[in-house]
């Protein structure tokens, strides 16, 4: 074992690299300036350092797996050592979303009726993550069943925003946006049904990405609502995020919803947008995407985004998407029936937890007892209203309805998109809120994702990247840039463009924050 | 719980005094692709226990379906065979409910668009006359798990000390055959009911899409009975008879369906809709568990799938391969091979008349085929306990036996050591042939033949050699390999001839 005893003084450098972003990482990995193993190292003891103990720290991270990761590691410096071609992203750690199956750790969706259970085959994405050999360090915490916008609803204990420790890190996907705006991880994996890895980014000054539905497979990804699931990128810059996004997108003959279409070239496009040009980029604010319940300090920072791409030189207009208001409704249908099925195969026969297995119990008691217990509040809700939306007597009203209203505003995209080659709204109405503040109050959480939703039902591509804080609080504040279907590089585009022009004040001071946590511990 | 055995006072002509019968038959048919529905698992009867399986026919959290071409094409063969329309764009949806062998706790079925659509059967009766029997509808769905309840007085779930759960059968691919309603057979209901599935059966083995064995289960028939009034139009309530195992319990449990039907009518009482369980041995049928609540299996579209769209020109070139109706062929064969109708029937009833005419349409005469399979295979199928279509010899294989006793390679008794050797899986013929070393010469009668004719055409050497001359037997040998062009086994030509001599 050669490949960190070749570097000499390997100094404290920890602090410095779990600050870098992913490219960065990379280039320094196959340069062989630094070794995979000492950046696995530095991450691990930054998540040594913040995210414990779960009921104070950042707790982005339900599963650890230090060993399988500096093995992973030390297989990444052989194969560079070795002189062979790597991928782009080989020897970078990254956390995983604990609701993609995984063969080397538990996969627990941050539900009880999981807990413990050891999936034996790995997510598509998961394998082309290690093909690719990035370094899984762990799952991370997520509302249960990917149902929520806080981490609040985690069997586990909320994860925190490293920013303000007492608020929510966003959700469904807080574990995966706190770890990579904490430094535990310069790149995660999320998934997106309503806004689960973009509103998260949003609050935690991360990029986050729903690709366009079908061209990351869903294959191990253990199903919320399958028309509108997408697994997706993040990371703590647009071109990480695209060079990831090239790591595992693309066709697979396990997901039928997969689609053939060749990948958009997403790292090509940020690298592109990058350069600060969008001359003759049409640019189209949603006019549906303001108003009541908008954060004063999150609409101004987005005027000043909108201002910032004018001046880049997109053509700016205003476009109106009157559908977009039934988004929330539809999507409070058809994602809670389709997950009313999806979350049927939990009844204690083949894995996960069984209750009332003593002999004196039936089988459909045992489900019901396992079900009862198993699954949290906010799952049980979601399974009644998805079981009521599909039963005879209203699946018209209802479920019918909601897919109508999906049609709606698919046809509203499609018409915005004729005058526009990218729309742009905040990603989210307001920066995180305390943990605990909208826990009593579902419809109020559910206002978390207005803005979001509206992508997965159309299935089309869509982004949040940093935009500066908000003068209210102090807080980051996301700009969603959506994009056509298969059209995702243009959001890349113009994400990269913005990012690279506010350098500095968008993407905010994230390890200070840190810092901040550390010694305060 | 013990389950009510009713009695059937009624007859069905009785029953048709008062009532006309309304019946629909739906068959369930596994198909025999190598693989299920949805995953790569082999779709294979009576393997060991949950060994062929895998995370998606187990419905772990995070597998996702993928639909089995073969099973499609199959699916749309059948429809085109029972003169059904073929939906340019079809889908699947969920079935929602629970049951410990549903790895999901949904069924992967369709729905409101099924794949094939609106046809017909016409279906040949007992009398020479036919019935045509409309299709509602066939659609592909995918099968459950098995249950095995231990202990309990019923064998059903309830009641059971445990259960052991097996999902080698989650996800074969199954397709569901629904009639319309059969309406007007009066009396002859029960026979056509078992003329329809029978004719079916026939259908989907010429296809060969199924085994389509109801004793393993690979074909399996609910039968939907009502009575209607003489002279009302609307239907009667409706119960559904599971269990139906064989041909004649289709036949059975639709007479004694009809009869229970118009007694508990006639008495005054009403009809529950509801399941019922047929029982072979008793020919009766019982109600199941009532339910307790409506089921309401809440289908919705299947969204880890997308549509099909079968293409126009494929839809056209299956139809184009399709087989002769079994039927036909039978009548074309009788006349063709100058049968009499009890030869015919004994032929349909060992399920030879199939292997038969495949044989002579691989070359054989009809005469020498039918003989090869009603006697020396059927004796063989016999012994070993399977049907005839299950051993394991094809008609070709079966045609090329013949021909070599056509040419004179193999006597009779020789061929049957051929087939023997086939049936063992020896290889083809000519493979056991070579193999066992079978070519004529090697017939015993035919070699000690030779080598009495050779002793015979020189009897000093013969003299010789039964004088205990055991070196003189070459000259023999050589004459008998002579004789045989080198085909015959020297040493046992040498062997054969000093017993002659002895
Ligand atoms: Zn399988």
């Amino acid at each position: 074992m050669s490949w960190d005893t070749q570097r000499s003084g390997a100094g404290p450098v920890d602090s410095e690299l779990v600050s870098l972003d992913a490219a960065e990482l990379a280039r320094r990995i196959h340069a062989r300036e630094v070794s995979s193993v000492e950046v696995t190292r530095a991450h691990l003891e930054r998540i040594e350092a913040v995210d414990g103990p779960a009921e104070s720290g950042v707790h982005a991270f339900l599963h650890l797996d230090a060993d399988g990761a500096l093995a992973a590691a030390g297989a990444a410096d052989r194969a560079i050592a070795d002189g062979g071609p790597v991928s782009p992203l080989a020897g970078v750690p990254i956390a995983l979303k604990d609701n993609l199956t995984t063969t080397d750790m538990p996969t627990t969706c941050a539900s009880r009726i999981l807990e413990g259970w050891r999936p034996p085959y790995d997510a598509t994405v998961v394998t082309r993550l290690r093909a690719a050999g990035l370094v899984p360090l762990g799952k991370t915490n997520l509302d249960e069943f990917a149902m929520g916008s806080s981490t609040e609803n985690s069997a586990f204990g909320p994860s925190r925003n490293p920013w303000d420790l007492t608020r929510i890190p966003g959700g469904s996907g807080g574990g995966s946006s706190s770890a990579v705006a904490a430094g535990e991880s310069p790149l995660a994996l999320g998934s997106d049904t309503g806004g689960s890895i973009r509103q998260p980014g949003a609050v935690t000054g991360t990029v986050g990405v729903k690709p366009t539905y079908g061209t990351v497979s869903r294959y191990g990804l253990v199903a919320f609502s399958s028309s509108l699931d997408q697994i997706g990128p993040c990371a703590r810059s647009v071109l990480d995020a695209a060079l990831l996004h090239e790591v595992i997108g693309g066709k697979d003959a396990n997901d039928q919803t997969s689609v053939s279409a060749p990948l958009p070239p997403v790292v090509e496009a940020a690298q592109a947008g990058a350069r600060g040009d969008l001359a003759g980029v049409r640019v189209g604010v949603v006019s549906e995407f303001s108003g009541e319940g908008y954060h004063s300090g999150v609409l101004a920072a987005f005027t000043d985004a909108v201002r910032v791409l004018g001046e880049l030189g997109a053509d700016v207009v205003e476009v109106s998407c009157p559908s977009f208001a039934y988004a929330l409704p539809a999507y409070y249908l058809i994602a809670p029936s389709e997950a009313s099925s999806n979350l049927a195969r939990f009844d204690a026969m083949r894995y996960g937890l069984r209750v009332g297995d003593d002999g004196e119990h039936a089988a459909d008691e045992v489900m019901s007892l396992t079900r009862e217990a198993g699954f949290g509040a906010e799952v049980k809700r979601r399974i009644m209203i998805g079981t009521h939306a599909l039963s005879a007597g209203s699946y018209d009203a209802l479920y019918g309805k909601a897919q109508k209203a999906r049609t709606l505003i698919v046809r509203d995209f499609t018409a915005a998109f004729e005058t526009c080659d990218v729309l742009v709204s905040p990603t989210t109405p307001t920066t995180a809120f305390a943990i605990g503040e909208r826990s009593d109050d579902p419809l109020a959480m559910y206002l978390a994702d207005l803005c979001t939703i509206p992508s997965n039902l159309a299935g089309n591509a869509a982004l949040s990247v940093p935009c500066g804080r908000s003068a209210d609080d102090g807080l980051p504040v996301g700009l969603q840039v959506m994009a056509p279907a298969l059209a995702d590089d243009r959001a890349y585009r113009v994400a990269a463009a913005y990012e690279a022009a506010t350098a500095g004040s968008a993407a905010g001071p994230r390890i200070p924050e840190l810092r901040a946590l550390e010694t305060s511990r | 719980m013990t389950a009510t055995v009713e009695s059937a006072p009624y007859t069905v002509e009785e029953v048709c005094e008062h009532f006309d019968p309304v019946m629909g038959l739906e068959v369930h048919v596994e198909l025999n692709t190598d693989t299920k529905m949805f995953c790569g698992c082999a779709n294979a009867f009576g393997a060991e226990p949950n060994t062929n399986i895998c995370p998606v026919c187990l419905g772990l959290p995070g597998a996702l379906p993928r639909v089995n071409g073969t099973a499609v094409e199959s699916a749309i063969t059948i429809g085109l065979a029972l003169n059904c329309q073929v939906r340019e764009r079809s889908g699947f949806a969920r079935k929602n409910y629970f049951y410990p062998d549903m790895p999901k706790n949904f069924q992967i079925s369709q729905y409101e668009d099924p794949i094939v659509f609106d046809g017909y059967l016409d279906v040949p009766l007992d009398d020479g006359g036919t019935w045509r029997v409309e299709i509602e509808r066939a659609h592909m769905e995918e099968d459950t798990g098995k249950s095995l309840h231990i202990g309990g007085a019923t064998g059903r779930i309830h009641g059971a000390d445990y259960s052991l759960l097996d999902y080698n059968r989650a996800g074969v691919p199954l397709i569901e055959i629904v009639t319309k309603p059969i309406v007007g057979a009066g009396v002859r209901a029960p026979e056509v009911a078992r003329a329809y599935v029978t004719a079916l059966r026939d259908v989907l083995r010429g296809l060969a899409v199924s085994d389509v064995r109801m004793d393993q289960g690979s074909m399996r028939c609910d039968a939907n009975v009502s009575l209607k009034p003489k002279g009302t139009e609307e239907f009667g309530t409706r119960t559904e008879t599971k269990n139906v195992n064989s041909l004649r319990s289709v036949e059975r449990a639709v007479r004694y369906e009809m009869g229970r039907h118009a007694g508990v009518l006639l008495s005054g009482g009403t009809i529950r809709q509801e399941t019922r369980h047929f029982d072979e041995q008793s020919g009766t049928t019982s109600a199941g568990r009532p339910k307790e609540t409506f089921a309401d299996y809440r289908f919705f579209p299947e969204p880890d799938l997308p549509p099909l769209e079968p293409s126009r020109d494929w839809v056209e070139s299956l139809r184009a391969g399709l087989p002769e109706r079994p039927w036909e062929r039978r009548a074309r064969i009788q006349t063709e091979w100058g049968l009499s109708d009890e030869e015919l029937r004994d032929l349909v009833n060992a399920e030879a008349l199939d292997l038969v005419a495949d044989t002579v349409d691989a070359g054989a005469p009809p005469e020498a085929a039918r003989s090869w399979w009603v006697s020396y295979l059927a004796q063989q199928a016999n012994t070993a306990g399977v049907t005839l279509p299950e051993l394991a010899i094809t008609p070709v294989q079966v045609a090329r036996v013949v021909a070599l006793v056509g040419e004179g390679t193999l006597t009779n008794k020789l061929a049957r050591q051929v087939v023997d050797g086939v049936l063992a899986g020896e290889g083809e013929p000519d493979e056991v042939v070579s193999g066992r070393g079978l070519a004529v010469v090697s017939d015993e009668s035919a070699l000690t033949t030779a080598v009495d004719e050779a002793l015979a055409a020189q009897p000093d050497i013969a003299e010789k050699i039964r004088a205990g001359k055991t070196k003189a037997a070459g000259a023999i040998v050589g004459a008998v390999m002579k004789a045989t062009r080198g085909q015959a086994d020297a040493a046992r030509v040498q062997e054969l001839v000093l017993e002659r001599c002895r």
